[in-house]
C-alpha cells in the first residue's frame, strides 16, 4: 500500500497524541485512586467518630436503581413506579433511613427497549446501586437481568410478567411482585378440572399475542394432566361479523366447558350466541373479559360466565394508604403497577431493614424467608422469585356482578 | 347433517348481511366507477341511529312491533341522509378529477365518519336491544335455526325483491341501467344524471342501513368501529360476484358467508379470512371480472 506523505504526518500525530493523552488518563487515574484513598482514610476516620457519637449519617446510603419506561408510549407503565419509590423513599429518609443508612434512589430510563435497558443497567452498576426497581417490560427486564446477575444486584419488577424469568432458574437475583403470564392460565384449568370437574374443553382465542399466548398456556396444562381432554383449538377474527359458525363447531365438539383467550367484545358475542342456542357450555376467561362492559353488553347471558382477575386488594388499609399518599403528593389517582411497585419497594427495603445489612446474600435470603405487608397483602418470595401471595382470583357473574369465588 | 344445516344457514345468515352491504357498493361502482369506502360507515351508522331510536321508544313504552319498525324507519332516513349528503360534499365535486383522488376522498370520509361516531357517542361497545321476537313456530328448530336468523335471511330477500324491481321496471331504475352504460349519452337524452347517482346514494345507503340493524339486533352489540370490516368483506363479495353487478353481489356475498362457515365448520376458523381471500384471488384468476362480471374494455 502507498502512503502518501500527509498521511504518514498525519498517523505519526495521532499515534503521539493517543499515547499522550494516555499518559494525561494514566496520571489521572492516579491521582484520583489516591484522592480516593485519602477519602476513604476520611470516611473511615468520620465513621469512628460518628460511632462514638451517633450511628447515623456517615454509613454509606443504599442506592436503589429505579429503572424503566419514563418517556415514549409505554411511559404511564413506568412512572407510577417512580412515584411508588420516591414516596417510600421520603418517608423512610425522614424517620432516619434505615439502620442508620440514608437511602437514595436513581433512576434511569430505558424507553421499554431492549437495547435501552442493558444500557441504562451498565450505567446504574457503575453507579454502585445495591439494588434495582424494575425493568417495567418483560422484553427490556430480560436483556438487563444478566448484568445484574454478574454484578449480583438484586431486582425486583413490578410488572414483567415473562413466565421464563423466574421459571427458568436461571435468575436467582430476580424477583417481582405480579403474577406471571401463566399463572391465570393455571387458575383456570385447576378450577374446570377440579373445582367443575369438567374434562371435554375446548380453547378459543382471538389469535391476538395476549390471547393466544394465554391460549397456548391454557393448551400446555391440561395437555399435561390425564384427566383432560381438549377437544377444539381454534382462534377467532377480531370483529367479525358474527360467529355462528365456531358457535356450531362449539356445539359439535360436545365440549363441556370453553376457556376463551382474548377480550370482552368477542367473548360476549359467542358467550350470547351460544346461550341463545340454549346451549349450557361453561364459558371460562381471562382478565381481558373480566370487564364491567362485557355485563353490559351480554346482559342476561352474561350471567354465570367465569373469569379471572387480579386479586381484590381494594378493601387492604395499606392500599388505601398508598392511594392517598399518591394523590396528596402528585394530585392525582396512580397509574399502572404503582401499588406492585410500592409492594416491591416495601419488601425490599423491609429485607434490608430486618437482615441489617447491604450483602447480596443476606438480602436474598431475607426476601425469601420474610413475610411483609403491602398493599397487595402480606407477600413473600419462593425460591424462583415469584411472589407468594400476589395472584388470580376467579370470579363469576351473578346478578349482573362479577363476585370473587372463595375457595 | 343437522351440523351442515347448521353451518349452511349460519353463512346464509351472514352472506345476506354482506349482500346488503355490497349492494351499496356495486351499484355506486356501476355508475360512477368509484369504490365508496365510506359505505361501510353508514351500515356503522344506521346500527347507532336504530339503537338510539329503539332506546327512546322503548322508553316511551311502544309495543315491539312498532319499536322495530319506528327504529328501522329512522336508521334508513336518518343513513340514507348522510349516503346523499356524503356523495354531495365528498364525491362531487370530485366528479370530473382523477379517479384517484376521488378514492382517497373516500378513505378520508370513511376515516372522518368513524372519528365522528367515536367522538359523538363512544369507543365502547354498545349493547343492543333484540327487536326481532322469538317466533313460536320456530321452537322446534330453535337448534338449527334462530328466528333472528331466519328474519335477516327473510328480509334480505325481501329488499332484493323490491330492488329488482325497482331497477327492472321503473323509470328511475331504466333511468339508473342508462347512466351505467354511458353517462354523457344519458345525459344528453335528457336524463338529470345528478339525480339519478343522488338516488343511488340513497338506495345503497338505506339497504346498508338494514343490514346494520339486522346484524346488531342478531348479535347483541354495536361500536364505532363495527362498520370497518363488515365493509371490507362486503366490498370482497361485490368484487367477487363482478362489482357493477346487482345480481352479482348478491351471490359473491352468498359463497363468501358460506365459503366462511364451511371453511370454519370443517376445517378450521384460524384461517377464516386468509382462506376466504386466496378464493377471491383465485375466482379472479380465472374470471378477473368476478363471477357475473361484465368484461371492460
Amino acid at each position: 500500500m502507498l502512503l502518501k506523505k500527509g498521511n504518514i504526518l498525519l498517523t505519526i500525530f495521532t499515534a503521539l497524541a493517543i499515547i499522550i493523552s494516555g499518559f494525561f488518563i494514566s496520571s489521572c487515574g492516579e491521582t484520583q485512586k489516591s484522592e480516593e484513598v485519602k477519602q476513604s482514610e476520611k470516611t473511615e476516620q468520620a465513621d469512628q467518630a460518628a460511632e462514638t457519637e451517633e450511628q447515623i449519617e456517615d454509613k454509606e446510603s443504599i442506592k436503589i436503581g429505579v429503572i424503566g419506561a419514563h418517556s415514549g408510549d409505554l411511559a404511564s407503565y413506568g412512572i407510577p413506579t417512580i412515584n411508588a419509590a420516591t414516596i417510600i423513599v421520603e418517608k423512610y429518609n425522614a424517620q432516619g433511613g434505615i439502620n442508620g443508612r440514608s437511602i437514595e434512589i436513581i433512576v434511569e430510563d430505558d424507553g421499554c427497549k431492549p437495547e435501552m435497558a442493558t444500557s441504562a443497567a451498565v450505567k446504574v452498576v457503575g453507579e454502585k446501586v445495591n439494588s434495582v426497581i424494575g425493568h417495567i417490560c418483560s422484553g427490556a427486564t430480560k436483556a438487563a437481568i444478566g448484568i445484574y446477575k454478574e454484578s449480583n444486584i438484586i431486582t425486583i419488577s413490578p410488572s414483567a410478567t415473562n413466565p421464563p424469568l423466574t421459571q427458568s432458574g436461571e435468575y436467582p437475583n430476580f424477583f417481582r411482585t405480579i403474577a406471571s403470564d401463566d399463572a391465570q392460565a393455571k387458575l383456570e384449568v385447576d378450577f374446570v378440572l377440579d373445582v367443575l370437574n369438567l374434562t371435554k374443553i375446548a380453547i378459543i382465542h382471538d389469535k391476538g399475542d395476549y390471547g393466544k399466548g394465554f391460549a397456548e398456556f391454557v393448551k400446555q396444562f391440561l395437555e399435561n394432566d390425564q384427566r383432560a381432554e381438549v377437544v377444539l383449538y381454534e382462534g377467532i377474527t377480531p370483529g367479525a361479523v358474527d360467529y355462528s359458525a365456531i358457535v356450531n363447531k362449539i356445539k359439535e365438539s360436545e365440549a363441556e366447558a370453553i376457556i376463551y383467550g382474548g377480550y370482552h367484545p368477542e367473548a360476549s358475542k359467542i358467550v350470547t350466541q351460544i346461550r341463545k342456542k340454549n346451549m349450557k357450555t361453561v364459558f371460562v376467561s381471562d382478565d381481558g373479559v373480566k370487564d364491567e362492559t362485557f355485563i353490559k353488553v351480554a346482559k342476561e347471558y352474561a350471567e354465570g360466565v367465569y373469569a379471572t382477575g387480579p386479586m381484590d386488594t381494594s378493601s387492604n388499609p395499606l392500599t388505601i394508604e398508598a392511594i392517598k399518599e399518591h394523590e396528596a403528593k402528585y394530585g392525582e389517582y396512580p397509574g399502572a403497577f404503582y401499588l406492585n411497585a410500592y409492594a416491591a419497594m416495601l419488601a425490599l427495603l423491609n429485607a434490608y431493614e430486618v437482615s441489617n445489612s447491604i450483602e447480596y446474600d443476606d438480602i436474598v435470603q431475607t426476601l425469601r424467608t420474610e413475610y411483609v405487608d403491602t398493599p397487595l397483602g402480606k407477600i413473600s418470595f419462593d425460591e424462583k422469585g415469584d411472589a407468594i401471595g400476589i395472584g388470580f382470583s376467579m370470579y363469576q357473574v351473578k346478578e349482573g356482578r362479577f363476585v370473587e369465588i372463595k375457595q | 347433517m343437522d351440523y351442515f344445516l347448521e353451518l349452511f344457514l349460519g353463512g346464509l345468515t351472514r352472506g345476506s348481511i354482506y349482500a346488503l352491504i355490497a349492494l351499496g357498493y356495486t351499484m355506486v361502482y356501476g355508475i360512477i366507477q368509484l369504490i365508496n369506502f365510506a359505505h361501510g360507515e353508514i351500515y356503522m351508522i344506521g346500527a347507532f341511529t336504530a339503537l338510539i331510536a329503539a332506546s327512546v321508544l322503548t322508553f316511551a313504552g311502544l309495543n315491539q312491533l312498532a319499536i322495530i319498525v319506528i327504529a328501522a324507519l329512522a336508521a334508513i332516513i336518518y343513513s340514507a341522509a348522510y349516503g346523499y349528503t356524503i356523495e354531495k360534499i365528498a364525491y362531487k365535486p370530485l366528479r370530473n378529477a382523477p379517479r384517484l383522488s376521488v378514492l382517497i376522498s373516500a378513505i378520508g370520509m370513511s376515516l372522518f365518519l368513524q372519528n365522528y361516531v367515536l367522538l359523538a357517542q363512544t369507543s365502547n361497545f354498545l349493547p343492543f336491544p333484540e327487536l326481532i321476537p322469538e317466533f313460536e313456530f320456530l321452537k322446534p328448530y330453535s337448534h338449527i335455526i334462530r328466528p333472528s336468523e331466519l328474519f335477516i335471511c327473510i328480509t334480505t330477500a325481501v329488499i332484493m325483491l323490491l330492488l329488482t324491481f325497482l331497477i327492472k321496471f321503473t323509470k328511475i331504475g331504466k333511468a339508473m341501467r342508462a347512466a351505467a352504460q354511458d353517462k354523457t349519452m344519458a345525459m344528453l337524452l335528457g336524463i338529470d344524471v345528478n339525480l339519478v347517482i343522488s338516488v343511488t346514494f340513497i338506495v345503497g345507503s338505506a339497504t346498508a342501513a338494514i343490514g346494520g340493524v339486522l346484524i346488531a339486533s342478531h348479535i347483541g352489540q354495536i361500536n364505532f368501529y363495527m362498520g370497518f370490516i363488515a365493509g371490507i368483506k362486503a366490498f370482497v363479495a361485490a368484487v367477487l360476484g363482478g362489482i357493477g353487478s346487482i345480481p352479482g353481489a348478491v351471490l359473491g356475498s352468498l359463497i363468501l358467508g358460506w365459503t366462511e362457515s364451511f371453511f370454519t365448520g370443517y376445517i378450521s376458523s384460524d384461517y377464516e379470512d386468509a382462506f376466504a381471500f386466496l378464493f377471491l384471488v383465485l375466482i379472479l384468476i380465472f374470471r378477473p371480472s368476478g363471477i357475473l362480471g361484465k368484461k371492460e374494455y
